[in-house]
């Protein structure tokens, strides 16, 4: 194994183990890392590939893929993936066969309590580290705000936002 | 508790999962409740929310723990193995393949002038589901504190995320059995 694919394995296993309700939730450390500890790519290119993974089907951990793709071909995909699913899902399968006994058990309410805050918390912060990556003028910083708003306040497609980013950016203005 | 009324071969755990990952656009979880629960009925509503709840709890992407928990729970191992190629394996070419476009079409200005807009609406998205959440029952109590630390540790001062779980969950599910006595 060569350097970055050993360094992708280690790297997102361990974030698979930390990444609690999901990749949304660990995207401020994936940041982190990829950005600023490894310098992979520019914060632009780490937008850029979200983006590019949320517009495109199926679980949005894809970006990871993305992201070992752009550093090592894609044999850097094939292990960036595999690295961020394999100690989670072994996790899950152990916990999902012994699941059943732990029902309505008071510790199980407990944890939860103390984890949704936590994760709340993580889940702005991923928002907030993503919005300053992605946006660099005004516009920009219009359309994250409009596109929120408008999935908070309407049921619109989150695909038609995507879209009419496009549109607004290929005019010109973001 | 009613059982599942169906139990899926692995093959059948494969196919559904290849569909709801290459249907899920900005989201695949409703997708998945959409198979589960209405079209194929392997969970019932009860079970769904039972899982999801688990799923949520457990590290990874929720919708990947819900592949290897659905597969798990009707063929062990090799289901769990089946629905999570399912819904990985489309949407993993997929997205390559769009990555490879971006490549090599990216530098034309128009094309790196669109995506400049849709990297700022993919971003909208994500703020708004950290709102959507912040609205939840469970932080209108002095538990939100921990919200905020998470939120003021992680995207201000930029901790390390490890550590600072390791402190912060410790911390904050005490206070949850503290709170509830």
């Amino acid at each position: 194994m060569n350097g970055p694919l050993a360094q992708l394995a280690l790297d997102f296993s361990l974030l698979s183990l930390f990444a609690v309700g999901g990749v949304i939730n660990v995207l401020p450390e994936l940041h982190r890392n990829v950005v600023e500890v490894r310098g992979w790519m520019s914060g632009a290119e780490f937008a850029q590939l979200f983006a590019l993974a949320q517009a495109s089907p199926g679980p949005n951990i894809l970006v990871v893929s993305l992201i070992g793709w752009k550093v090592a071909g894609l044999a850097g995909a094939a292990v960036a993936t595999a690295a961020v699913c394999a100690p989670s899902c072994l996790v899950t399968y152990s916990v999902a066969r012994v699941w059943q006994r732990f029902r309505g058990a008071r510790w199980r309410k407990w944890v939860e309590d103390g984890l949704v805050p936590v994760t709340v918390g993580l889940m702005l912060a991923g928002g907030y580290l993503i919005t300053l990556a992605a946006d660099h003028s005004a516009v920009a910083f219009a359309i994250t705000a409009a596109t929120a708003a408008a999935v908070l306040m309407t049921r619109v497609h989150p695909l038609w936002l995507l879209a009419a980013g496009g549109v607004i950016g290929l005019a010109g203005w973001a | 508790m009613s059982q599942a009324v169906l139990v899926p071969s692995t093959a059948e755990l494969f196919l559904r999962f290849t569909q709801v990952g290459v249907s899920g656009f900005g989201g695949v979880m409703p997708w998945a409740r959409r198979m589960l629960v209405e079209e194929r009925r392997w969970l019932n509503d009860e079970e769904f929310s039972e899982t999801l709840s688990l799923c949520q709890l457990l590290p990874g992407p929720n919708i990947v723990n819900m592949a290897v928990c659905v597969g798990t729970r009707f063929r062990g191992a090799r289901g769990a193995f089946a629905a999570l190629m399912g819904l990985m394996c489309a949407p993993f070419v997929i997205v390559l393949v769009l990555g490879a476009l971006f490549t090599r079409y990216g530098d034309i200005p128009a094309i790196s002038a669109a995506f400049r807009g849709i990297s700022a609406a993919a971003a909208g998205l994500v703020v708004a589901m950290g709102l959507k959440m912040a609205a939840s029952p469970r932080l209108r109590s002095p538990m939100a504190v921990f919200a905020l630390a998470a939120f003021a540790g992680i995207a201000l001062a930029r901790l390390p995320l490890g550590p600072f779980l390791l402190a912060a969950i410790p911390a904050s599910v005490a206070s949850a059995v503290w709170r509830s006595r």
